[in-house]
């Protein structure tokens, strides 16, 4: 939890060990000369005293201040607005589960409360191993994957509470993960480090994930026929409503054997006992 | 009448256009060599051929309108910035999607990312800066990649960097990653972000075309719209307007998602109707019917089945009491209850808000601890009353949109649903099991997934 400070003032943080702060204030200048106004790159240093530190710290926060000339007021001002700077020691992956409306009713609300269940901790908390940090996310801008797992910021696209529980279990494990979308899973840090402007250098790490998501390509895949339309559902018989939509349905056909059965969502592995590998996560080498 | 079967056949290649999603399923569709074998970087050429007042006015001919939400005329946003002021121009890429259902500039930064880079060059060309950013939102670390990829490719290439605008001079980019904050997606929140600030949002006038970032002339852009300008550069602002209608022209990309049998991206002119893209689509998941929607993300009032024809461009969906918003299409079946759904958006906007306008910050507080109540069946009937009120005391009475957004689900949900609001409080619970909404309730093997869903 966060300290209670009963308002007494702190003494000053304690700055980097000089190696460390040298190699920060290096980088930090090639942030700084990205941009016109200095205080511009407070955001990135934040994202790069995190990739030092897996979290923002009193030290990190002065190291800012100091780089760019502002005070430790105004540097934790900014810290504390934004989400996505930890504020305590937390988990290698950042396991995030949209529960926004869509994703939530998709199925979003029932996987982060069998996560929460499955490793014994609650929303922003991190399991004792300081693996998996856990919390619940707002809107990932995916919800035609709907529902969304992000872990690091990569995208697990399409995820069932079965998919969800071997994810992290294999992030716990030590196992290489790698995302719908994205590159192979990382720790924190490096993603830190990445959100602070600098481009990962892993060989293969732009490519990952291919060009697009399938549900991206839907709309082209028609456009170029390679995909047979298909109709508006019927509703069941007997609850039809009346309303301008009546002359979609022209025959009210039963839904089981709806023409567009074909395309519905596929069993999952949560429905699939057989197969014990989750529709997304894959070991790597 | 024709029959959904036959709009459907007759539609696919004919309603969808893709433009910007065209080469999307190509091998590498993100670099600048399947962008240039796409026709990449020949709207810039013939951009920078031209003076900087023709482009602004091909592009206000063109009848382009921000994908952002408001759907201002893009051209219209350039010709605001002062000419011969002797102060540095800008030009801020607005990446910071986040709109609740919104997944559109997502898919295309990470499919296409050189679209949005050659809108950049045209833009700061027709405005005058030697500097553009891309704010992206932080959260989506992929779409991070290759956006840093591509503004390299583009600097080696030589499309960017010294010269780059010819006579105009040198133009960088700066990719710049946010940290996890909706409001940031406003405008001027963006800003004050973008200058290593906590994201909250000014006053205006004065507006970023007069004093955006660091005081100096700016020009705000979706990445859609942006994105969508060098093929208007390259095919033509008539082969543009071919497509759409006389005040909302062109094509865009809607984006389907929930309960419907093929989510995704469909790029289509201005003006289909969602049911048009649900026939395309294959409809609502088998078995269920549509119940409600957004046209343009959750600050957009829902709309029920009797909106399924309005044609989805900014004056049919204004007509019909909504907003086009982002095109942000979420469809939800029967199973979903609308309380729930209305709970966490509004949940959703307590959050983000900023804190800086006391009606949103306390009026989406209330309206939680209100809504909170009502969806576990602790609610009193006069609560409904309650809720508009409060969310009437919001609407329009701060700074910027998020407070009219956090208004709209509950106007709108009260309009079309206040019966089912009312069952919660009457019948002291929710009436809905959240399992049957799920992608696998109809599985059959969850517990509690009943045979009777596809009866």
């Amino acid at each position: 939890m966060t300290e209670v400070s009963l308002g007494m003032p702190q003494t000053p943080a304690p700055p980097y060990p000089d190696d460390v702060r040298a190699r920060l204030e290096a980088d930090a200048a090639e942030v700084i000369a990205r941009y016109p106004d200095s205080r511009s790159a407070l955001l990135p240093l934040l994202h790069l005293v995190q990739s030092e530190e897996g979290h923002v710290t009193r030290t990190g926060m002065r190291f800012c201040a100091d780089a760019l000339g502002l005070t430790t007021a105004e540097v934790t001002a900014v810290a504390t607005f934004y989400s996505m700077y930890r504020r305590k020691p937390s988990g290698d992956y950042q396991v995030g589960v949209c529960t926004n409306t869509l994703c939530a009713v998709m199925g979003g609300d029932e996987i982060f409360g069998e996560l929460q269940a499955h490793l014994g901790v609650g929303n922003g908390e991190t399991t004792a191993d300081g693996k998996v940090t856990l919390e619940h996310i707002e809107c990932n801008a995916a919800c035609d994957f709907a529902p969304v797992v992000m872990v690091n910021w990569e995208f697990f696209d399409n995820q069932t509470v079965e998919s969800a529980k071997q994810l992290v279990d294999q992030l716990r494990a030590g196992a290489q993960v790698t995302p719908t979308r994205g590159a192979p899973i990382c720790d924190f840090r490096k993603t830190a480090r990445i959100l602070a402007g600098f481009p990962d250098e892993r060989p293969g790490a732009v490519a990952a994930g291919g060009s697009a998501g399938p549900a991206s390509l839907a709309g082209l895949r028609l456009a170029k026929g390679e995909t047979a339309p298909g109709r508006v559902v019927a509703p069941r018989a007997g609850e039809r409503p009346a309303g301008p939509d009546a002359d979609a349905q022209p025959d009210g056909r039963a839904p089981a054997t709806h023409p567009s059965s074909h395309d519905a969502p596929q069993p999952s592995a949560a429905s699939d006992p057989e197969n014990p590998t989750g529709p997304v996560t894959k070991e790597g080498e | 009448m024709t029959t959904a079967t036959e709009r459907g056949e007759a539609g696919a290649e004919k309603l969808l256009t893709p433009v910007l999603s065209e080469f999307w399923d190509k091998d590498k569709s993100w670099t600048i060599e399947v962008y240039r074998d796409h026709g990449g970087y020949r709207g810039s050429a013939k951009a920078l051929a031209m003076a900087p007042d023709d482009v602004i006015a091909y592009v206000k001919e063109s009848g382009l309108r921000g994908r952002g939400g408001a759907g201002f005329p893009t051209g219209m946003k350039w010709q605001f910035i002062p000419q011969g002021d002797g102060k540095p121009h800008y030009l801020v890429v607005n990446a910071d999607e986040s709109e609740p259902g919104t997944c559109k500039d997502i898919p295309l930064l990470y499919a296409n990312p050189h679209s949005l880079v050659e809108g950049m060059i045209i833009a700061c060309h027709a405005i005058r800066s030697n500097h553009g950013f891309i704010y992206l939102r932080g959260e989506v670390v992929p779409v991070l990649r290759r956006l840093q990829a591509a503004v390299a490719e583009a600097y080696a290439a030589g499309f960017l960097g010294k010269g780059a605008l010819g006579d105009g001079g040198d133009l960088d980019i700066t990719v710049h990653a946010g940290a996890g904050a909706y409001i940031c997606g406003e405008e001027t929140a963006l800003l004050d972000s973008l200058e290593g600030r906590r994201g909250q949002p000014r006053l205006r006038p004065p507006f970023p075309a007069i004093a955006g970032l660091y005081a100096c002339p700016t020009v705000v852009n979706n990445v859609e719209s942006i994105a969508s300008v060098p093929a208007i550069m390259d095919r033509g602002k008539e082969w543009f307007r071919e497509m759409g209608s006389e005040k909302s022209p062109g094509f865009t990309l809607y984006s389907l998602s929930g309960h419907v049998a093929r989510p995704g991206q469909y790029e289509a002119p201005l003006g289909v109707t969602l049911r048009q893209l649900l026939d395309l689509g294959g409809g609502i998941r088998p078995g269920h019917r549509l119940k409600f929607w957004t046209p343009g993300g959750s600050s957009t009032p829902m709309f029920t089945e009797e909106h399924l024809d309005v044609p989805l461009d900014y004056e049919g969906v204004g007509a019909a009491g909504s907003m086009l918003g982002t095109k942000a299409l979420q469809v939800f079946d029967e199973t979903t209850c609308v309380v729930r759904a209305v709970t966490r958006w509004t949940e959703f906007y307590a959050h983000e808000s900023c804190g800086k306008c006391t009606p949103c910050r306390e009026g989406t507080y209330w309206l939680v601890q209100l809504l909170r109540d009502i969806e576990a069946g602790k609610g009193l009937l006069g609560d409904l009353d309650k809720l508009a009120d409060i969310a009437d005391n919001i609407n329009g009475k701060s700074f910027c949109a998020l407070g009219d957004g956090a208004a709209s689900p509950i106007f709108s949900s009260l309009k079309y649903f206040r019966a089912e609001y009312e069952r919660h409080i009457t019948e002291r619970a929710c009436p809905f099991d959240p399992a049957k909404s799920t992608v696998w309730a109809d599985d059959g093997t969850t517990a509690s997934a009943h045979q009777e869903v596809n009866a």
